[in-house]
């Protein structure tokens, strides 16, 4: 190897380093606050990629009917809770616009603009408000029953919601795979090295993407009440936060996320309808990485994880999963010599 | 005292249950001999092979609440293990299934190491990881075929006798399916079952009771494992090919998926789980493309959302439908009274100091908790320790334990130096404890909570439970925490569930519990909080008999009337820092006690 393929392999890592970071923080940001380890992650980058190769096709994009059939769902489940429970109309009826309005807009919206060729840029903020809109659908339909579950069976709620969007996802989308156009599409030459403008605007996204969290979580009230929420939930509802909102918020933002991960990769990789898992595995050992607790070190594995996965497929191509899956083991090893070991009770 | 009341108690040998369980294992047994179709047959050794590794997941996530996503790859090592001797060195499969037992408890041993130090999520991230792993790296070598797999796997044969049809092969996986089972309804009512069942409630209070919690994680993991790995030796002769496809994560999620509809925890659920699995995915591939047009992956989406639903309605699962509505079968617990008494430890001659506590300190960062705290225990006394909330007194409580490192100064217990050990190890020198906030297994029987305590005085391992050649030592131990609740006065309510308990009966078992470790030392935190006067002087009147025997007691209180009439020496702190000692005639006149009780100045 010289250093051109070095440094060519270094530039890919980090640029898929970037978008595993986001996709970690987002996997630390839902388990913090909701307990909930998300398994669906990947499958918000694959509706979100998917969503923009279909406007771009001039096709209606399957996350239209799927953001109307969950809000529907949500809708039954509303009326039948409110029922059972014998609350006001008035109450029910403020939920279901609550959790309704965005999706079934936002829906109602990219229906109209499919037929017509809008520019990259407006498809793509449509395409992120669509798929933001399914996250807290996905929360209030699976997990806010369960808020209160242990951990373990939250995550095998998560199985099943992977294996239902997963589904879904073949249902409205099909089996084809697809790819975007890149948001810059341009070429710099550094030295012997071409940088592609898309590589440029993964890394200055994602930067700015880690900016704004790291405000939203230090600077805004809603931003503290989450970080109440993640530390002591009790607590942050006997003060008043709501945890059933601050669970939606979560997935809202872990939704936007996904769908960011989805425009960002999008034009480098092929998409098809369960090709987000494998990505958002990726997010996972990168979320291990930083215990699922520390944005930072998810990041930092992140980069890891992309540096891992560029070098290997250099190497040993074939064995590129294995390697990149096996690595979490030493991670994990390294996080049991230095974690204080702790009772998990409680 | 000794006599129970308890109505629903049934001692029959022969329940009507008993009856019906061994009806449908007959009946089980004896359908390939009746003209069953050959589809069901086979539909029938799938979720033999299935339910096996079902029941390992019901030991590993229903009972010691560890979850596995990656179960399909053992399932895939004891699998490809047997393929592959059998194919390219022409062995016999139960060479194959040894090849493949040891390269289980291998790289079981190597997971669990890795992993099941970590707290509980941990460990299934750490499956999928390895499960796709497994996947990818069986699928890309050349000397297991590749993706393409290993063909031409001879079948198992008994003597001459070779299994070549799915009729006959449904007696071997059926019986390997039956007695697994058997062996984990065995193994989970036994000593290291019962260790096991604590593991899910944390592991601080199974330490105390000197049980070694990461060894039973180790052996759930690995019996899980063996589990997993039996049931793919059986399916590599049963199908005589291998591929990597059924042992991928899909699969893996297949098998938790079963656990969990069927019950996980429940050993009849893991056989309810395979066969709804098994059959709903058949009738779902015969109606969805019709339904829908579409084949493939559809039916994850009905899977899915079953799944979710199940979890949300009933999340103990299917069979617990059934089990909730029969009826409970309690054996008599007096059947323990005349048991061999366990080997006693020798108690300390009266007078010798038993605990020396020497400068003790703790501090959580800035804070000191604990300020160079001195005091000692003596054989046969009882020193109460008091002082305001939050003075220190459960964290010099964790210090003495072993379940909070010291800072500085040092505990001697017996003339051994145990600060820096664990708080298993202090325990097993003879050191016992209650919690401040109760710590118990609530779906566990009262009987089997106190049984937690005599855990380290027993012997039976694994192997010896699944066997059911551990009864005399089962009877030993069950018979010493009869005798203990016996003597706290709760003889009666040994076959509740310690759940249903009110919290000054969950106090009292805890002490009964902490008496079966056969301590010389017992530190009790509150153990009056929740009593009414009557139970408050029943327990003083056998604190006092165990004092009469040589123990000694620590107890932390705030029943002043209990800790004045109970107690030898009375040790004050307050804000961390010792304000005096002695008599509690002499504390109660002290102005310095008095003031930091009622805030007088001084």
């Amino acid at each position: 190897m010289d250093s051109t393929i070095a440094a060519v392999l270094l530039l890919d890592g980090i640029g898929n380093g970037a978008v595993y970071a986001l996709l970690g923080m987002a996997i630390v940001l839902v388990f913090a606050v909701t307990r909930v380890i998300l398994i669906p992650q990947g499958e918000f980058v694959a509706y979100s990629a998917l969503t923009l190769a279909m406007l771009q096709l001039g096709r209606v994009p399957g996350t239209v009917w799927l953001a109307l059939l969950l809000a529907g769902l949500t809708l039954v489940r509303e009326l039948w809770d409110g029922m059972r429970t014998k609350r006001a109309w008035s109450v029910t009826g403020l939920e279901i616009v609550r959790l309704c309005a965005l999706p079934v807009a936002a829906a109602a919206v990219t229906y109209l603009a499919s037929g017509h060729a809008w520019p990259l840029a407006l498809q793509a903020v449509l395409t992120l408000v669509l798929v933001t809109a399914i996250g807290p659908l996905v929360y209030r339909l699976a997990y806010q029953p369960l808020a209160d579950a242990s951990v373990l069976l939250l995550l095998i709620v998560s199985v099943g919601v992977h294996f239902t969007l997963v589904g879904l996802g073949l249902v409205f989308f099909g089996a084809e795979g697809y790819r975007t156009p890149p948001f810059w599409d341009t070429h710099f030459d550094v030295g012997a090295v071409t940088i592609s403008g898309q590589t440029i605007v993964t890394l200055v996204v994602s930067a700015l993407l880690m900016l704004g969290l790291w405000l939203f979580f230090s600077r805004t009230l809603a931003g503290k009440a989450l970080r109440a929420t993640a530390i002591n939930r009790l607590g942050a509802r006997l003060m008043g936060v709501s945890t059933e909102h601050a669970g939606r918020s979560a997935f809202a933002m872990a939704a936007f996320i996904g769908a960011l991960a989805g425009l960002l990769i999008g034009p480098t990789t092929t998409m098809i309808y369960d090709g987000g898992f494998l990505i958002g595995l990726k997010g996972f050992v990168a979320a291990i990485f930083g215990g699922l607790a520390s944005y930072p070190l998810a990041v930092v594995g992140a980069l890891l994880v992309g540096l891992l996965d560029s070098f290997s497929s250099f190497w040993a191509s074939a064995y590129k999963d294995v390697i990149v899956f096996t690595a979490i083991i030493p991670i994990l090893l390294l996080r049991s010599l230095t974690d204080r070991h702790h009772d998990e009770d409680e | 005292m000794t006599k129970t009341s308890d109505p629903a108690v049934k001692n029959t040998p022969l329940s009507p249950l008993t009856i019906a369980a061994w009806l449908g294992v007959v009946l089980l047994l004896a359908l390939p001999l009746l003209p069953v179709p050959e589809f069901w047959i086979t539909q029938l050794d799938y979720i033999g092979l299935y339910a096996m590794v079902v029941l390992g997941l019901v030991l590993l996530t229903g009972v010691a609440g560890l979850t596995s996503f990656g179960q399909a790859a053992f399932v895939g090592l004891g699998a490809y293990a047997t393929a592959y001797v059998t194919t390219a060195y022409g062995a016999s499969p139960w060479l194959g299934l040894l090849c493949g037992v040891l390269l289980t408890l291998v790289v079981a041993l190597v997971v669990a190491g890795v992993t099941l130090r970590m707290s509980g999520h941990y460990l299934p991230l750490a499956t999928i990881a390895w499960g796709l792993a497994m996947f990818f790296l069986v699928g890309n070598l050349d000397f297991l075929g590749k993706f393409d797999g290993l063909q031409g796997i001879p079948p198992v044969a008994v003597g001459s006798f070779e299994l070549r049809t799915g009729r006959s092969s449904y007696y071997l996986i059926w019986i390997v399916a039956l007695l697994g089972a058997l062996a984990l309804r065995h193994l989970l009512d036994s000593r290291p079952g019962r260790a096991m069942r604590a593991l899910k409630g944390g592991t601080l209070m199974a330490e105390a009771m000197g049980i070694a919690t990461l060894r039973y994680k180790v052996l759930a993991f690995v019996i899980a494992a063996l589990y997993a790995s039996l049931s793919g030796w059986l399916f590599a002769h049963y199908q005589r090919s291998v591929n990597p496809s059924p042992f991928g994560l899909q699969m893996g999620i297949e098998y938790l998926f079963m656990a969990v509809l069927g019950g996980v925890g429940l050993v009849g659920g893991a056989f309810v789980g395979a066969g709804a699995v098994k059959i709903a995915e058949d009738q779902l591939q015969n109606w969805l493309p019709a339904l829908l047009g579409t084949s493939g992956p559809v039916e994850l989406v009905v899977f899915g959302m079953v799944l979710i639903l199940v979890l949300q309605v009933t999340p103990q699962g299917l069979w617990s439908l059934v089990t909730r509505r029969l009826p409970v079968r309690r054996q008599d617990p007096s059947r323990w009274a005349g048991a061999e008494p366990l080997p006693k430890a020798t108690p300390p001659a009266r007078g010798e100091t038993v605990l020396s506590v020497q400068k003790a300190r703790k501090q959580f960062g800035g804070l000191v908790a604990v300020n160079d705290v001195s005091f000692d225990v003596r054989a046969g006394e009882i020193v109460g320790l008091i002082g305001p909330n939050g003075a220190g007194k459960s964290t010099l409580f964790n210090l003495i334990t072993g379940v909070l490192p010291l800072t500085g100064g040092r505990v001697d217990y017996r003339g051994q130096r145990i600060d820096g050990r664990t708080s298993r190890a202090i325990a097993r020198l003879g050191m016992s404890r209650t919690f401040q906030h109760v710590r118990m297994i609530p779906d566990m029987s009262v009987l089997e909570n106190v049984a937690l305590g005599a855990h380290k005085r027993g012997a039976a391992g694994v192997l010896r439970a699944m066997l059911r050649l551990d009864r005399r030592d089962e009877r030993r131990l069950l018979g010493e925490a009869w005798k203990q609740l016996q003597r706290i006065g709760m003889a009666a309510l040994a076959n509740e569930p310690a759940g249903n308990l009110a919290l000054g009966q969950q106090r009292l078992m805890e002490i009964a519990r902490a008496l079966c470790t056969d301590p010389a030392l017992l530190l009790l935190d509150e153990p009056a909080a929740g009593l009414r006067l009557k139970e408050k002087q029943a327990l003083g009147a056998v604190l006092s008999q165990l004092r009469g025997e040589g123990m000694s007691l620590l107890l932390v209180e705030h029943d002043m009337d209990f800790v004045m009439t109970l107690t030898d020496r009375i040790v004050v702190v307050e804000f961390g820092t010792k304000l005096t000692e002695g008599s509690p005639e002499v504390v109660r006149e002290d102005p310095a006690v008095r003031a930091a009780y009622l805030g007088v100045e001084h």
